[in-house]
Order: C-alpha cells, then sequence, then structure tokens
C-alpha cells in the first residue's frame, strides 16, 4: 500500500493537523508552561471560542476566523478575571496545587453546563466558502478546511513568540515563571504579570474555537478529548518553549498522521504518546525545555 | 343529548381527578443529557415526556398517573449502575426502561438482571447479545439478528448490481456500537464471498479523517461500509469530498446523517450516500400517529437546542413506552413476569408502526432502513421535513425508490 502519493499527503496532513493541535495548546503553554497553573479548563474556553464562532456566522455570517480574532480581547478579559478569583482564592493562600486544580476542573464543568443550558446538545457547524475547497499541488492536496487552521495557528504562534521574547511584558512573563523574587525586587508586580499572562492565554482559546469548528462539528463536550493531548504537547515541547510547543504538535500530527494511513488509525494515540513518553525518558525536559 | 354530553364531560373530569390523586406509576431510566450522545438523549427525553403528557390526559396507567424519573449519565456507561440502582432502591421506581445508545444500555444489564426487571431499551446494536436476557425488548428495529440484519440491506443491495462488487473496505470508530456493526458488515461480506481490502478501526476522537479516507482509497475498494458516531461521520464524509473518493458505493451505518444540523450543513456532500435510517418521512412510512407526534415534538423542541424534526430517535422513544404502557394496560398490573410474558406474544401499535418481538428482545423481523440521499441542496434545512430527500431503498416492502448507482459526489 505504499507510494509516494500516500506518504506525501500523509505527511502534509499531518503538519496541517499538527498546526491545529498547536493553537489549542499554545494558550496552554503560556498558563501551563510558564505560569504553573494546570488550567484543565483550557479546552471548554476552546468550545466557547467554537460556540462564539457558530454564533456570530449562523445569525450574521461573519467568517469564523474573524470572529476569532475579534472575541480574543473579550476573552483576555475573562481570562484576566479568572485569574483574580484563582490568585485570591488559592494562589495567596498556598492552596494552588490541588484546590486550583478542582477549581479549574469545576470551571470546565459549569462552561459545559451553561452551554447545554443556553444552546442545548445538538451538534453545531459553521459554513464558510474554503470549506470543502482543495488546493492540489501535483498529487499533494491541501484541504482549505485544514489549510486555514494550520496558517492562523503559525500566525498566532509567530505572533506570540516574538511577543514574549521582544516585548518588556513578554519578558516579565517568562521571567516570572523563572524568579519571581527576582521581578519583584526589579519593581514589577508578579501578580498583574500573571494576570496579563493568563488573560493572553485564555485569549487564544477563542481564536483556536474558531479553527476547531471549521473542521468538525463541535457540542458542549467535545473539548474533553483535547484536554491530554494539549498538555503532552506542552510537556514534550519543554514547558513554556512556544516554539518547542509549535514542533510537538507538528510532531504529534505527523505521527498520527503517518500511523493512520500506514498502520492503521487505532494505533496512533498509542504511538503518538510513546513517543512522548520516550522523549522524556531521553530528555525529562521536553524537545526545548531548559534542563 | 346534552346531558349525556355533561354526564360524560364530569365522569371524565372526575377519573382524572381520581387519577390524578392516585399514587403515580413511576418509570426510571438514566438518559445522556449532556456529553456525547445527548444530542439523541434530549431529543428522546422530549418524545418520552409528550407519551407521559399523553397518558396521563387519557386518565393515567390502571388509573394511575406517570411519572417519569431519570437522572443525566453524561453519556458514561461507568454512570448507568449507580443511576438505576438509585431509581430501585431510593425512588423506588415502577418500572424502568433503558437510556439511549448500546454503551449505556449494557452497563445496566446486570442490575436489571438481577432483580428480574422487564427492560425495554432504546436503541442498542446487539446489547442482549452476551447477556441473552429473556426480560430484554428492543425498540430499534435491527432485527432478530442485529449484527448481521443492520448492514443486511447495504449487502443486498450491493449484490444486485450487474456486475457485483468484489472488493470492499471496512472501517469503523472503536466504540461499542461501532465495533458491533462493523463485525456485523464483517460477517456479511465474508458470507458473500466480498474480498476485505481494507478492515480498519479509528479512535472516536479522531480529529482530521484524511489519512484514513486515502488509505481506504488506496486499497481501490468498491463498496465503503462505515460505522461511527455523529462527529465521526462529519469528518469522514467532507473527507471523501476533499479527496474525491471515489467508491460504488458510501456510507453503511453512520450516525448522524440522520440529524437536521448535520444534514444541512453537509448539503449537498450527502448526496448519493447509502446510509441506514429507521423512519424517514417517505409516503411508505406514515404509520398512525406518527405525524401528530412529531407535530407535537416539533413544538416541544422549538428553543431546546435539539434536531428540530426528530425523525431518527423521538418515534421510537415514544414507540418503546407505548409498548411498555399497553403491557401494563394489557396485563392490569405491573408484575414483571406477567408484562415479560405478554411483550414476547403480543404484537404493539406504535407511532413506528406495528412491533413484535422475536425471542431475543430484537424486532422479530429487520426494518433498518437503508436510504439514499438524493438531489440535496445547499444550506437548506427545510427540504429535510418532507419526502423525497431520503429515499428508503431497502427492505422491498417500505421501498420508496431506488439505488443511484455507482455513487457518484
Amino acid at each position: 500500500m505504499f507510494s509516494a502519493d500516500l506518504l506525501a499527503n500523509a505527511v502534509v496532513a499531518g503538519v496541517l493537523l499538527g498546526g491545529f493541535y498547536a493553537a489549542v495548546a499554545i494558550g496552554l503553554a503560556i498558563v501551563f508552561g510558564q505560569l504553573d497553573i494546570v488550567n484543565i479548563a483550557h479546552p471548554a474556553f476552546v468550545i466557547v471560542g467554537a460556540f462564539t464562532a457558530y454564533i456570530l456566522n449562523s445569525r450574521f455570517g461573519f467568517d469564523p476566523v474573524l470572529v476569532g480574532l475579534l472575541a480574543a480581547p473579550v476573552f483576555f478579559i475573562a481570562g484576566v478575571l479568572l485569574y483574580r478569583i484563582y490568585f485570591i482564592a488559592f494562589e495567596r493562600t498556598g492552596q494552588e496545587s490541588l484546590s486550583g486544580l478542582a477549581f479549574f476542573f469545576g470551571v470546565m464543568f459549569i462552561i459545559e453546563v451553561s452551554l447545554i443550558m443556553a444552546y442545548g446538545v445538538d451538534y453545531r457547524l459553521v459554513q464558510a466558502d474554503y470549506i470543502g475547497r482543495v488546493w492540489s499541488i501535483g498529487f499533494v492536496d491541501f484541504p482549505l478546511r485544514m489549510l486555514v487552521p494550520f496558517s492562523v495557528s503559525a500566525l498566532l504562534t509567530a505572533g506570540i513568540y516574538l511577543y514574549l521574547s521582544r516585548t518588556f511584558l513578554g519578558s516579565a512573563i517568562q521571567a516570572v515563571a523563572q524568579d519571581r523574587l527576582a521581578l519583584q525586587l526589579m519593581g514589577a508586580d508578579p501578580v498583574r504579570i500573571k494576570q496579563w499572562a493568563f488573560g493572553l492565554g485564555i485569549a487564544t482559546a477563542a481564536i483556536a474555537g474558531s479553527l476547531l469548528i471549521i473542521i468538525g462539528p463541535v457540542e458542549p463536550s467535545v473539548g474533553r478529548q483535547y484536554i491530554g493531548r494539549a498538555f503532552a504537547i506542552v510537556v514534550l515541547g519543554g514547558m513554556g518553549s512556544i516554539p518547542g510547543m509549535f514542533i510537538a504538535a507538528l510532531i504529534l500530527g505527523i505521527v498520527e498522521s503517518m500511523v493512520s494511513t500506514f498502520a492503521g488509525p487505532s494505533w496512533s494515540p498509542a504511538v503518538a504518546f510513546g513517543v512522548l513518553a520516550l522523549t522524556l525518558a531521553l530528555r525529562p525536559a521536553g524537545l526545548f525545555g531548559r534542563t | 343529548m346534552k346531558f349525556r354530553i355533561l354526564l360524560a364531560a364530569v365522569l371524565t373530569a372526575f377519573s382524572f381527578a381520581v387519577a390524578a390523586q392516585q399514587k403515580p406509576i413511576k418509570v426510571g431510566f438514566s438518559m445522556a443529557l449532556t456529553g456525547g450522545l445527548a444530542a439523541g438523549g434530549k431529543g428522546a427525553l422530549i418524545a418520552m415526556e409528550i407519551w407521559r403528557d399523553d397518558v396521563n390526559k387519557r386518565g393515567g396507567l390502571l388509573g394511575r398517573p406517570v411519572e417519569l424519573v431519570y437522572y443525566d449519565d453524561a453519556t458514561q456507561g461507568a454512570n448507568v449502575p449507580g443511576i438505576y440502582a438509585k431509581l430501585l432502591d431510593v425512588d423506588k421506581v415502577d418500572l424502568v426502561v433503558s437510556g439511549y445508545g448500546t454503551n449505556l444500555i449494557v452497563p445496566a444489564m446486570p442490575i436489571i438482571m438481577r432483580k428480574k426487571l422487564v427492560f425495554p431499551a432504546l436503541f442498542g446494536l446487539a446489547a442482549n447479545e452476551e447477556f441473552k436476557y429473556d426480560r430484554y425488548f428492543q425498540i430499534m428495529p435491527a432485527g432478530p439478528d442485529p449484527k448481521l440484519d443492520w448492514s443486511r440491506g447495504f449487502f443486498d443491495l450491493a449484490m444486485a448490481q450487474n456486475p457485483k462488487p468484489k472488493a470492499i473496505a471496512i472501517v469503523s470508530a472503536d466504540d461499542e456500537f461501532a465495533l458491533n456493526a462493523a463485525a456485523g458488515a464483517r460477517a456479511n461480506a465474508k458470507k458473500l464471498g466480498l474480498n476485505i481490502v481494507y478492515d480498519k478501526t479509528f479512535p472516536p476522537a479522531t480529529t482530521d479523517y484524511s489519512p484514513i479516507v486515502r488509505a481506504i482509497q488506496a486499497t481501490n475498494p468498491e463498496i465503503i461500509y462505515v460505522a461511527c458516531y455523529p462527529p465521526n461521520s462529519v469528518g469522514i464524509v467532507k473527507s471523501a469530498s476533499e479527496i474525491g473518493l471515489k467508491a460504488k458505493l458510501f456510507g453503511g451505518g453512520m450516525v448522524g446523517l440522520q440529524f437536521a444540523a448535520i444534514q444541512q450543513n453537509l448539503g449537498p456532500l450527502l448526496n448519493n450516500i447509502v446510509n441506514y435510517d429507521f423512519w424517514v418521512p417517505e409516503p411508505t412510512l406514515t404509520f398512525p400517529g406518527v405525524n401528530e407526534f412529531l407535530a407535537k415534538y416539533r413544538v416541544a423542541a422549538v428553543g431546546k437546542g435539539v434536531d428540530p424534526y426528530g425523525h431518527y430517535l423521538p418515534p421510537f422513544a415514544y414507540a418503546y413506552l407505548q409498548v411498555l404502557g399497553q403491557s401494563v394496560e394489557a396485563t392490569k398490573g405491573l408484575d414483571h413476569g406477567k408484562l415479560a410474558a405478554h411483550m414476547q406474544k403480543a404484537t404493539f401499535d406504535t407511532v413506528v408502526g406495528k412491533v413484535k418481538f422475536g425471542k431475543n428482545g430484537e424486532w422479530a423481523t429487520t426494518r433498518t432502513l437503508q436510504v439514499q440521499f438524493r438531489d440535496v441542496q445547499k444550506d437548506n434545512l427545510e427540504q429535510f421535513s418532507g419526502p423525497g430527500k431520503r429515499v428508503v431503498l431497502y427492505p422491498k416492502e417500505w421501498k420508496s425508490g431506488n439505488l443511484v448507482y455507482p455513487y457518484k459526489q
């Protein structure tokens, strides 16, 4: 069954899929990777982003990606407020480890149930001109349903990377993860910086959600299936490394696609997570993590 | 004359009042109201509430009002045994019925069997195959040999073509229902001497289906049988279109293609796909009461975020309670042994037609339809409310059109 055609298309499909995974994981790379906050509710925010895209697409015909970009500032504010609650209730009192995890589990369930109460449980999909179209170069196909999410995700990743590495606030976010006390001694407020970073992480969920609903149908609980994968990507890439996260997402996407094509799709999660386990055995800090 | 009418009205009102004062008959069940199967589960609950209201308007069962007691199983099989234990031991329900779907029926079976309860079940594929419980009654019309009957029509249609197809691909999601459907398809294919060129499963949480569809295409099958749940079905149909899948017959056991929201979104991509269904608004399937029920359902479904037409599951959710209710009336009691004996021998008039159970609790004869999508237009929900878009090809007695073959996108 092996052919150059199949191989090339499997690699391309994997890269495109990995790009989408990166969009889901990038918020966690900031919140979990850099701030050490186990925000298990992140995929639930992705689903809120997907529903936002669905509502504005079905009512006003807005493009889902545009909706994602427009909704991001609102998500940012929601993230800032959520962090304030988390900080006051848990982090300030040093109970962030287990109680914080329970808190985010609770947030996830509240989001799911709220969506169910407001919009029901039916599957939601969006319409856009590019969904269903395919660009072909030779025998290699690029379905726009996957190419658009990949492109948006790549731009988002590049933007976040540049922001974190080239701006003062970005450097402060990285610093708060490394040495909170040193940052305080320099006159910066670590809580405000973490609040800003958390908001940034949640803002990316708005865009990731709009990409998810371009790819396939969404219902309120579908975010759960991305929890393990998103955390795995952050860990594989190296906690806090944005380029590492993107490469890890591509690796996971390519591995899943290759295994689906040549060995059988039921093996793909096992092989993908096997790669994660093997990488961590050889490099406990992940691909690009600081040892 | 006026006096008689007045007397009848007074007596009816009195009987309602008496029924309302009597201790209610409690019917308990778990239902997927959140999670992956909630889109179906919530629609089923609406149908069950319509049945309850209809029965109570007529004076209840045995002169007692009917009350539904239910809990959300969150589409998690692990929640189901606890729910039934609570229904039986705490809520003290009189009767039980199953939740929606194979994966949520099977976990209830041990406790139901231990208590020797009659168990009308809603859409479980071969859920009783291992248990062989004699008080299990499945409303889904899969047929006496559910695994094989589920896809029998699909294969009968394929083998009626000239020349007969020779190569088949079978792909299914890795879950109880889809694996059962695929097992039946595999057995049918082997029996017919078809060459199975692709036979694999995929994780239900798959995001991109194009590698799977491309791998199938590489094996050059003439028939492609797919068994999976709604998100998978959408992904596979979209990928098949993007890749330009070439096959003579494509479809089979895809759940989701029966739901209005998905039909609207996929639109013309559905054209010529042949897939299973149980009830569609074709003239051959206009059973007494079904249109009246669907009219009530459409009103009740507004604003609840469920399928607006409810063609797939709701009529059967109404019907399995009709079976239970008719049995209670016929046996004049709630003795589970007598109820089971009645269900085993009676033929029931329901909104999904006449229902007769076989020895294993499945329908005595299959009515798993194979329908073909025809002339589906883009972004038009209304088109699915009436006939012509899902033509019934199988079984013969319910047929409303002929197969368009080979499959063309």
